[in-house]
């Protein structure tokens, strides 16, 4: 790696990250194709993207539940990819995740508060006692009665209140860096703003670095620092969370935009409607940029030649020959 | 309680759930209490020993007083004044001993027969289930051997050269449980692996073991145990068939299947000597049955509120 600049290393560095699984002799499912990108300590990262763009395959790739096909995943320093056994068993307690479905993120034949505390059992060096009163302080953290609840089954809990769990629990290994998969998309608006709120307050105060995906822009938009928008397993465009949503530089983040409804009468009607509607299946992706199937201002030499992640203003980097708003 | 409970119960009590499996349920919890305080307490009741022909009094019906003469008080002192209450077998032993000695070799047969399947048919379900791959191929293809195996030429076999004992027969029972436990934990475990909390304990730095141990495993052990409760009601009939068919366990020893098939030439003469037994094992798995559904309907509520 040639790390050039004179800022501090981030937390987080992915280095042409490849993921594929195979689907049968002859076939493989191209999930992740070479994602290149950092996260400063303390940063919110979003990933956007449609259902099926590879975005929970990298964030299960960052965190280690898969092994990439190849790639390197740098945190703190060290390639992740490469650590076995105890090393791994070390590093993992700060790379922790909450997914979708916080019913199924729970054991349950556990009481929540056992479920909190385990973590803590897994790491060891804590007694009975001391992970119980750990796992109180953290239920209360996250906004959960721990009197009331701690001897509760998942089950008799809201989904919402699941999530809190599960972010109690993510937090009780202390971790720098918190990928969040989806976290609000199976829960209602209302309770989806205060789970954002609570993430967001306890990012603060836990001093974490967040990698929340969504496939809701709105969401995006107020909880993240930086966007990195995924389209068919590679970076289309990565930016500053304002300069993304003002002057989106990639087609597809224009179409995305444009697809999302803004409550604003006085916005400008959408622009930039996508050719097709299916999504190229990642098995078979298309050459050149993978986007060329449907993107509306598609020249000859994107179905040939494959984009690189250029710099197109400071902090803004898109893939594509011809994007947008090219100022430079 | 508060009148307007939402329908989720949020804990739910002892009581609630005592009322939820209803009544038909409790029945059957009190007669399978029953035969198995009988099957336990069967040295200490007031009858005659399950072995003692009494001579003058053969298919003798219910109710019938015990003969005097050969019962030498001595021998059996609490026995003088009392009759034979459900009246005697083709070969004058007293029913009520027959029964609850009998019931001795039922319990047996279905509580040790799905134990071994539970055990060791729901460990190897479990890590086919949860490490797939090579393993799982091969315990699956075991276990698909162990089904196509012809379970009374197994019988047969090892009566032959291990000869005829309970022992034996509750091993081979046991043995062919196998693959029907190993069949449910398995998928009960390919289910669960699916399961983020599987992955959210991963993330910890839990290894496979203790992901076993700790997640699957509890997870999987009660809907196994309902299980067992249904396959130990096919062993009492099992065991009933066998004995029926002179397979069981070897007379004099009393077993319910056995005395059905005793009673069978006395049909028309003594019916009750077949048909208690009869009715008895009918009774039994029928309660094992009830307790099972209703336990697993229970459960399937809860798992899915």
């Amino acid at each position: 790696m040639s790390q050039t600049s004179a800022a501090p290393p981030p937390l987080l560095s992915v280095d042409r990250l490849v993921v594929e699984f195979p689907l049968d002799r002859r076939r493989t499912v191209h999930a992740v194709s070479g994602v290149s990108f950092r996260l400063g300590e303390g940063e919110t990262l979003g990933l956007v993207g449609e259902s099926g763009c590879g975005k929970s395959t990298l964030a299960r790739a960052v965190v280690q539940l898969l092994r990439p096909t190849s790639g390197k995943i740098w945190f703190r320093g060290e390639d992740v990819c490469r650590l076995r056994g105890e090393p791994l068993r070390a590093i993992r307690p700060h790379l922790q995740m909450i997914f979708q479905d916080a019913v199924a993120s729970l054991n349950p034949g556990r009481c929540v508060g056992g479920s909190i505390a385990e973590p803590l059992r897994v790491m060891g060096g804590h007694d009975r006692r001391s992970r119980d009163i750990a796992a109180r302080q953290m239920m209360v953290a996250v906004g959960l009665d721990a009197e009331r609840h701690f001897h509760r089954k998942p089950f008799e809990f809201s989904g919402g209140q699941c999530q809190r769990i599960c972010i109690a629990r993510a937090l009780m290994t202390r971790p720098q860096l918190l990928v969040c998969d989806e976290p609000v998309s199976a829960l209602d608006v209302s309770i989806q703003a205060q789970i954002l709120n609570l993430l967001a307050s306890l990012k603060e105060r836990y001093g974490l670095s967040l990698i929340f995906i969504s496939h809701d822009l709105a969401v995006v938009k107020n909880i993240c620092d930086r966007v990195a928008v995924m389209y068919l397993g590679k970076l289309c465009e990565i930016a500053a969370v304002d300069a993304l949503f003002n002057t989106p530089c990639h087609p597809y983040t224009a179409a995305l935009l444009a697809a999302h409804p803004e409550p604003d009468p006085d916005r400008p009607p959408a622009t930039g409607d996508l050719v097709g509607m299916e999504i190229p299946s990642p098995v078979d992706p298309p050459a050149g940029c993978r986007f060329h199937t449907r993107c509306p201002a598609a020249q000859p030499v994107c179905s040939v030649t494959e984009p690189d992640l250029r710099e197109v203003a400071t902090g803004s980097r898109v893939a594509c020959h011809f994007p947008l708003s090219a100022a430079g | 309680m508060e009148p307007n409970r939402p329908t989720r119960l949020p804990a739910a009590g002892i009581h609630e759930i005592a009322a939820r499996l209803g009544p038909i349920f409790w029945l059957a919890v009190i007669w399978l209490a029953m035969v198995l305080f009988a099957a336990v307490t069967a040295g200490y009741w007031p009858v005659p020993p399950p072995d003692r022909m009494d001579w003058a009094q053969l298919g003798a019906a219910p109710g019938a007083p015990l003969t005097p003469a050969g019962t030498p008080s001595a021998e059996n002192p609490q026995a003088g004044g009392a009759a034979h209450w459900l009246g005697t077998d083709t070969m004058g032993r007293d029913m009520v001993a027959r029964l609850i000695f009998g019931a001795r070799v039922s319990l047996a047969v279905s509580i040790c027969s799905p134990a071994i399947g539970f055990l060791v048919g729901g460990l190897l379900g479990c890590l086919a289930g949860y490490y797939r791959g090579r393993l799982d191929a091969g315990i699956v293809a075991t276990m698909d051997v162990i089904l196509a195996f012809p379970g009374l030429v197994l019988l047969l076999v090892i009566r032959f050269y291990l000869g005829a004992s309970l022992t034996n027969l509750i091993l081979i029972l046991g043995f062919l449980t196998i693959p029907a436990f190993s069949r449910v934990a398995r998928a009960k475990t390919l289910g669960l692996t699916e399961l983020e909390f599987v992955q959210a304990a991963r993330l910890t730095g839990a290894g496979h073991l203790s992901i076993l141990v700790r997640e699957i495993l509890p997870n999987v052990v009660i809907p196994l145990a309902v299980y067992a409760l249904l396959v130990a009601a096919f062993m009492i009939m099992a065991e009933g068939a066998l004995s029926f068919l002179g397979l069981g366990v070897p007379p004099p020893t009393a077993s319910w299947g056995g005395m059905i098939a005793e009673g069978r030439e006395a049909l028309d003469t003594a019916p009750h000597v077949s048909l208690i037994p009869a009715g008895v094992m009918f009774l039994t798995v029928l309660a094992l049955n009830l307790i099972g559904d209703g336990l697993r309907s229970l459960l399937e509520g809860r798992a899915h509120p």
